[in-house]
């Protein structure tokens, strides 16, 4: 042990200070003074509610995007103590003292910060010098409209830096020497920001693709290499599609499974999800149902609920009001009572279920159970008149047939009230009828119709319910031809006016029914795409095109007695010299292409290898993020450009490197220098160009100091931005 | 492995296509002819699988060919004889009008008799019809009402014969197309019967439609595109130019034939790429290859492009039911119409009363209603919209700020810089804005119609500026851009070319925008022009000049198109339904004592080229792993090529659909599934399940016996019904027959 002893105790460190530096001044312009303004900015509007229901556990539906962003959030929100007892409810209010706001912006600040020594590590894996990893990291550091959108609670930030730390993870592995085996950990962690970036927002996706494609063409060269063996590009493989494809996928489900085993109340985005989905909520549907019998048999009294939840989820009802004689285009209706779907919980959605055959309307002891293809009548509770349907067109849709509620006027209109029951979702031939589980068409025997919420809504005659049909030419899957039984019991009362007694009390008794995990993941994932809200133009959105040059900003912010207000405008320089980085890539690697296809090869093999590399992470980078845009037809902001933004950025400094260093090659040995130096100092003068825009623009940025209106006035670098001025 | 299964039977399938199998095509290109480029590297992949020989091919393989060029042609003249006989039986059944020929046989009449119409293809497709119905004697009097109506005595066989004989091509086209990509008779015979024999594009064939004339030139352009590839021979000109007159053609019919341009020019891109590498042509000659495909693949479609809307100009010059969707200069051209010679007052005066047209391509006038806003759009007061028809609603007249009454003596002229009030005649409102969001450009001010009898605010006053014109210019009717700056917010009059809601009529949005930039959006120019106490002056209406026709129509067309929004309760077909014959269409009849059509593909062949194209697939990736771990196999090149072109074809005319908001219909699929075809014959022979072809074919024509009626036409019962003959067929839940 002597030998031991007599070692020095050494630890060798190896620290990049420019790192350092530039993860200081990230952290520094990201961070500092993050609670100001102390108000309600932006989107918070719109992230807030959903992390107040975070935090009282309440279910809810986003469709702009699945669930870790939103998690996130909730979790700074948590850290910071907040109860979710604020109401988030317009942009500007002021945050009570209980609100910690620090801590609702801490996460996406962070992330914020993170993303410029990801963009400086980023670029040393593309294998390009210090220098412009450093000048990487300077764009994004002073880059305004990144600073703006990691300062609040918002989810640009975390998305951007989910995505940088995949793209440096998957190069960090891809450069790494193929002995060391830990390299594989670099693989998997960039599966794994894969699936968190998809999982922040479906925006995560475009850059996951374009990763995906990266790594397959990489592999696709691991396959042409003939000195490795079958068996070891075959194991290979199969760990790039395990790490880069089953993991993400496996993550992203996971942040459902969180989600859905986090929020367990009922709430108010209930009604869009199917009964059974609501049952398994605690409150809401399930303090209804709980207990209900399970088996609709003849003689129960149930509530029919119709399983689009387009417009609106509704319920089959009836009322003691007939149909116009006429309605006012002229055309006549039978005059019947009126049918209809209802979307409120009411006493007229009752039905009875009969048997055609018999009288009673009581469940028999022991219940005798209906079954598929089985022939009902289906009396309304209230009004005792039969759900009937008749070859008289539909008030709205006269193409269908009306359904009415039988009344004989002896006009030889004779009752047509048989309707077939059909389990659409049937296991067996003779399954049984189950409340909220089945869903069932009702076929009118005499005409073979099926019973349809139009989906349209009824004049004032009709109380401005939907309309309910019967069509003929019914499609093989339409969920608007579908009905589940919500509410059910046993029905005991012979006498009407029993009856309705018994109809207006609740329905109790106690028994839990689960859906499994996958169900309601499957459930939730297909309402969240096909929610459709009410897409209209808003005040600050923009078109794709407007965002190249930045003819559009947003005001986030504006105090509520001075001019200090905080916008969503980038730095003018930075974007240009994005831009130009761009369009110079393009020429460059144009004229590279057809002259190497010439056979005249500019720059050696291992360089050209470089640029595609750089070409395909960085220009296809901001191709995947920006080009999906101009196909949209979304509500779309400035702030969608973010991401593509960031590649663009990684780009500049690569690409001035590679004209220092390959292209004034060409020039004379004596202009050679001139050149180089040249461009040195220009790209001295840009960075100090960029960093006072960024200063002049920094009010804007933080909020702070105010403004006076002339100065206002001289930011308004373009005429199509929109800066407030209060008017005194 | 995979190298140990395949190749042997691969170059035994080789050998016997190059010894039965000559390409017909050589019957007219005469005997010269050496292989071309691609050509070579096909041919010769079957020889040595490289790309080194490019000598070898011509001579061995004419000789080859020569000797056994009858069985292919023979093979040809039955696959015509088929295709025709299937396509022009019972031509003129039903007697009555079906589907969409509501609408094209009508436009076929609107040509014979020169009146004009708006539709939204291009006219070539509907001139043909008319030159067919013309040729065989129609006389362009039937109404073509709608669908059901009988043809009684009118001669409509010309039109539909002219359609099917078109149809009747293309499997004529896709025999040559797969025998000149696989060099395989039996490719091409399997990819011609699969068309043969669908009743889907043989139902599609026999009606007066645009498809069959669009999938006609489709054809014909990938044809002549596979078929050009010996350099600056004659009939590598010949077949280029074919190529490029086929293109136009397409897109003459459709904007769909934008598709195959496409393809053509993606094709060419990669031969040109292909070109470049070649170190053994000069500079000079890769230009001269590229000037070639530029004139004959870009310009000589653009020029024919041009010419068939020419011709269609020169044609319909009479006033007809397509008048209101053009702009009033335009309909000055049209013999009949109220604006053909037109005079009014030449300078804009106050007391006016005038229509006020955006200057926006098809931007409308300037209109207002008895209609309010609804509740949550802005301020709930008169809308104020811009509406494309003539209509007494455009009608407004010129105030000074103040006055009301008329003045005696001649009225004064409105000039650069005068402040006026603008009153809609018919509900004497003024045209007034104020700083609520508009309802659609939330960045732009509401305008709205305000105040009665011309007792308004402040926010009626809008000042007039000509563009370009200084203090002082009078405003000339019909000539002068003209904008409306509002007095107390300063943002102009503006149309935003968005459509209205329901509540809005359908009608364009008009808005005041903030931002003063001088757009047509934002500019207008007064058209109608009355004022008794000025005299009127005869104008010549700025005749537009042929490139503005053109313009107008096409922005027209692409608006009228994109307004094809899908309808509640309209049955609305979804992209992914086509491959799998999820669901047809409804030609004519729907109750059992009708004669009914139904277009539904035959579903063994759809259902074979939806296997064959998953199948493709997985032998690509197979083969090209293969290939790129060493193995050399040396058909798969072939595979990749042919196939992969078939399959571009497919996806171009296929995945579009996915991203269009336009209402869609079961026959748009149709191009698609000729690629389809055409790829599960490449395809099908080169696997080795040579037996598997012949047991499909049985099953396929097996099927086209049972699904025939479909296409010929049925009556009886309903399949769903009992006692039906169709009630076997009935395999889906969603077919309506």
């Amino acid at each position: 042990g002597w030998e031991m002893l007599q070692l020095p105790l050494v630890v060798t460190a190896q620290v990049d200070l420019l790192l350092v530096l530039v993860s200081l001044l990230a952290f520094w312009t990201r961070l500092s003074h993050l609670s100001y303004p102390n108000a309600v900015v932006f989107d918070e509007v719109y992230y807030g509610q959903f992390v107040s229901l975070y935090m009282k556990r309440v279910f809810f539906i986003d469709d702009s995007g699945p669930p870790l962003g939103h998690m996130i959030l909730a979790f700074g929100a948590y850290l910071g103590g907040f109860d979710g007892n604020f109401v988030w409810n317009r942009i500007g209010a002021e945050y009570p003292s209980t609100v910690n706001v620090w801590s609702l912006r801490l996460l996406p600040a962070l992330c914020g910060a993170l993303c410029v020594p990801l963009g400086y590590l980023l670029t040393l894996e593309l294998k390009f010098s210090h220098l412009s990893a450093l000048g990487a990291a300077v764009l994004l550091l002073l880059e305004n409209s990144l600073i703006v959108q990691s300062r609040f609670m918002l989810l640009e930030s975390v998305l951007i830096f989910f995505v940088l730390l995949a793209f440096f993870s998957y190069l960090r592995f891809h450069n790494a020497p193929s002995s060391s085996w830990s390299r594989y950990n670099w693989l998997i962690l960039s599966g794994v920001s894969c699936g968190a970036a998809v999982g922040v927002k479906y925006m995560g996706l475009f850059s996951y693709l374009l990763l995906l494609v990266v790594a397959s063409l990489h592999t696709w060269k691991l396959i042409g290499d003939k000195t490795i063996s079958h068996m070891n590009v075959c194991v290979q493989s199969v760990h790039r599609v395990l790490c880069l494809v089953v993991v993400p996928v496996l993550l992203y489900v996971f942040w459902f499974y969180v989600h859905l085993s986090f929020l367990n109340r009922s709430g108010p985005h209930d009604q869009l999800m199917s009964s059974a989905f609501q049952a398994s909520l605690q409150g809401g549907l399930s303090r209804i149902t709980r207990g209900q019998p399970l088996e609709v048999a003849y003689g129960s009294q149930v509530t029919l609920r119709s399983s689009v939840s387009q417009p609106i989820p509704c319920w089959l009802h009836s009322h003691k009001v007939n149909y116009p004689i006429r309605y006012d285009n002229g055309r006549g209706s039978s005059h019947q009572q009126q049918v209809t779907c209802y979307p409120f919980k009411d006493v007229n959605n009752w039905w009875i279920i009969k048997d055609p055959g018999r009288q009673q309307l009581v469940v028999d002891t022991p219940p005798r159970p209906v079954r598929h293809g089985d022939v009902i009548q289906l009396v309304h509770g209230m009004t005792s008149r039969f759900l009937n349907s008749h070859d008289v067109a539909a008030p709205m849709s006269p193409h269908t047939q009306e359904v009415s509620g039988y009344i004989d006027f002896n006009v030889s209109m004779p009752a047509q009230n048989l309707w077939r029951v059909d389990i659409s979702n049937r296991e067996a031939e003779s399954e049984v009828w189950k409340t909220i589980l089945s869903e069932v068409r009702l076929i009118h025997v005499n005409t073979s119709a099926v019973l349809k919420l139009s989906g349209v809504s009824l004049p004032d005659w009709g109380f401005r319910q939907l309309e309910v049909v019967a069509d003929k030419l019914f499609k093989a899957h339409s969920s608007s031809l579908e009905w589940t039984v919500e509410e059910h019991r046993y029905g005991t009362s012979q006498e009407q006016k029993e009856r309705e007694a018994e109809l207006h009390s609740p329905t109790h008794i106690d028994v839990d029914r689960k859906i499994s995990f996958w169900a309601k993941f499957v459930e939730l994932q297909w309402k969240m795409l096909t929610v459709k809200q009410e897409e209209s133009e808003h005040k600050y959105s923009s078109s794709p095109l407007e965002w190249i040059t930045m003819e559009t900003n947003i005001a986030y912010w504006l105090h509520s007695s001075t001019n200090a207000q905080i916008h969503l405008i980038g730095n003018p320089v930075s974007w240009g010299v994005a831009n130009l980085s761009l369009l110079a890539y393009q020429l460059l690697a144009v004229v590279y292409l057809l002259r190497r296809r010439r056979g005249l090869k500019d720059v050696p093999d291992g360089v050209w290898d470089q640029f595609v590399c750089l070409g395909c992470v960085c220009v296809g980078g901001w191709l995947v993020n920006f080009v999906p845009f101009l196909l949209m037809d979304k509500t779309l902001f400035l702030y969608h450009y973010l991401p593509a933004l960031c590649y663009l950025y990684l780009l500049s400094p690569a690409l001035l490197e590679h004209a220092h260093t390959h292209l004034l090659r060409y020039a004379h040995q004596l202009q050679h220098v001139t050149h180089q130096r040249a461009l040195c100092v220009g790209a001295l003068a840009v960075l100090l160009s960029i960093f006072l825009t960024y200063r002049t623009f920094c009010p804007l940025t933080y909020g702070s100091p105010e403004l006076s209106a002339h100065q206002l006035q001289g930011l308004k670098w373009r005429d199509t931005w929109d800066i407030l001025y209060r008017r005194r | 492995m995979a190298k140990a299964e395949c190749t042997p039977k691969w170059n035994t399938l080789a050998l016997r296509n190059r010894k039965t199998c000559p390409t017909p095509e050589k019957s007219f290109q005469t005997t010269f002819t050496p292989v071309s480029k691609d050509k070579n590297s096909q041919t010769a992949g079957h020889l040595a699988g490289g790309d080194t020989q490019s000598s070898n091919g011509p001579s061995g393989q004419f000789l080859a060919r020569e000797s056994i060029e009858s069985p292919s042609k023979v093979l040809l003249m039955l696959v015509a004889g088929l295709s025709f006989s299937t396509r022009l039986y019972k031509i003129t059944e039903p007697p009555h009008v079906c589907w969409d020929e509501t609408h094209f046989g009508k436009m076929g009449s609107y040509y014979i008799n020169r009146t004009f119409f708006f539709d939204v293809h291009p006219p070539l497709g509907k001139m043909l019809i008319g030159l067919a119905g013309y040729m065989s004697g129609y006389d362009g009097t039937f109404p073509f009402i709608k669908p059901g109506d009988k043809y009684e005595n009118q001669n409509y066989w010309g039109m539909r014969g002219f359609c099917a004989t078109l149809g009747s091509f293309l499997p004529i086209f896709a025999y040559l197309i797969v025998l000149e990509l696989s060099n395989s008779c039996t490719a091409a015979i399997i990819a011609a019967t699969l068309l043969i024999f669908d009743t889907g594009c043989i139902t599609i064939s026999q009606y007066i439609l645009l498809d069959p004339i669009l999938m006609f030139f489709i054809m014909a352009a990938v044809l002549s595109m596979v078929k050009f590839n010996q350099s600056f021979s004659a009939s590598w000109w010949l077949w280029l130019v074919l190529t490029g007159i086929n293109l136009a053609g397409a897109l003459g019919v459709k904007f769909v034939g934008l598709f195959v341009i496409i393809l053509v020019g993606l094709n060419t891109i990669w031969d040109l790429w292909r070109l470049l590498g070649d170190m053994s042509l000069s500079l000079v000659d890769i230009a001269k290859h590229f000037l070639a495909r530029a004139f004959a693949l870009i310009l000589l479609p653009l020029i024919l492009y041009v010419t068939i809307f020419a011709v269609h100009f020169v044609v319909l010059n009479k006033s007809g039911p397509g008048d209101g969707f053009f702009s009033s200069a335009f309909q000055s051209r049209l013999i009949g119409n109220n604006l053909h010679n037109a005079s009014m007052p030449e300078y804009l005066a106050f007391g006016s009363t005038v229509t006020i047209k955006n200057l926006r391509i098809a931007g409308g006038y300037l209109h207002s209603h008895w209609h309010l806003y609804p509740e949550g759009v802005g301020a709930r007061q008169q809308q104020v919209t811009a509406y494309l028809h003539k209509d007494y609603n455009n009608l407004w007249v010129v105030h000074r700020q103040q006055d009301n009454n008329s003045q005696s003596g001649n009225p004064d002229l409105v000039r650069h810089g005068d402040i006026v009030r603008l009153e809609h005649k018919e509900t004497t409102r003024n045209l007034h804005s104020h700083l609520h969001e508009a309802p659609l450009t939330k960045k732009h001010f509401q305008v709205t119609g305000y105040g009665i009898n011309g007792t308004g605010d402040a926010n009626d006053l809008w000042q007039v500026e000509v563009c370009g014109g200084q203090k002082g210019d009078p405003v000339k009717v019909l000539r002068s851009k003209v904008r409306f700056l509002h007095r107390a917010t300063g943002c102009a009059l503006y149309s935003s070319g968005k459509t209205l809601p329901k509540w809005g009529w359908e009608q364009i949005e008009v808005t005041c925008s903030p931002y003063l930039k001088e757009t047509p959006s934002s500019q207008w120019n007064i058209e109608d022009h009355i004022n008794p106490k000025l005299p009127n002056i005869s104008l010549s209406v700025l005749k537009p000049n042929f490139l503005e026709i053109l313009l107008e129509s096409h922005i027209v067309m692409f608006r009228g198109n994109s307004g094809l929004k899908p309808k509640d309760n309209e049955m609305n077909s979804k992209p992914w339904h086509w491959p799998i014959n999820y669901q047809g269409l409804r030609f004519s009849g729907v109750n059992a004592t009708e004669y009914r059509v139904y277009l539904l593909g035959n579903p063994v062949v759809w259902w074979i080229n939806l296997a064959s194209l998953g199948l493709y697939l997985t032998m690509v990736a197979v083969a090209s792993i293969a290939t790129q771990r060493g193995f050399s196999l040396e058909h798969s090149l072939v595979l990749v090529r042919g196939g992969g072109l078939l399959m571009l074809g497919w996806l171009l005319h296929y995945a579009p659909f996915f991203t269009m908001g336009r209402i869609l219909y079961f026959h748009h699929y149709f191009p698609a599934m000729l690629f389809s075809s055409m790829l599960t014959g490449t395809k099908l022979c080169w696997t080795s399940f040579l037996h598997l072809c012949v047991w499909s074919e049985a099953v396929e024509q097996t099927n086209f016996y049972l699904f025939h009626p479909l296409s010929y036409g049925m009556t009886g019962p309903l399949a769903h019904e009992p006692g039906s003959a169709m009630a076997d067929l009935k395999w889906m839940d969603s077919w309506e027959f």
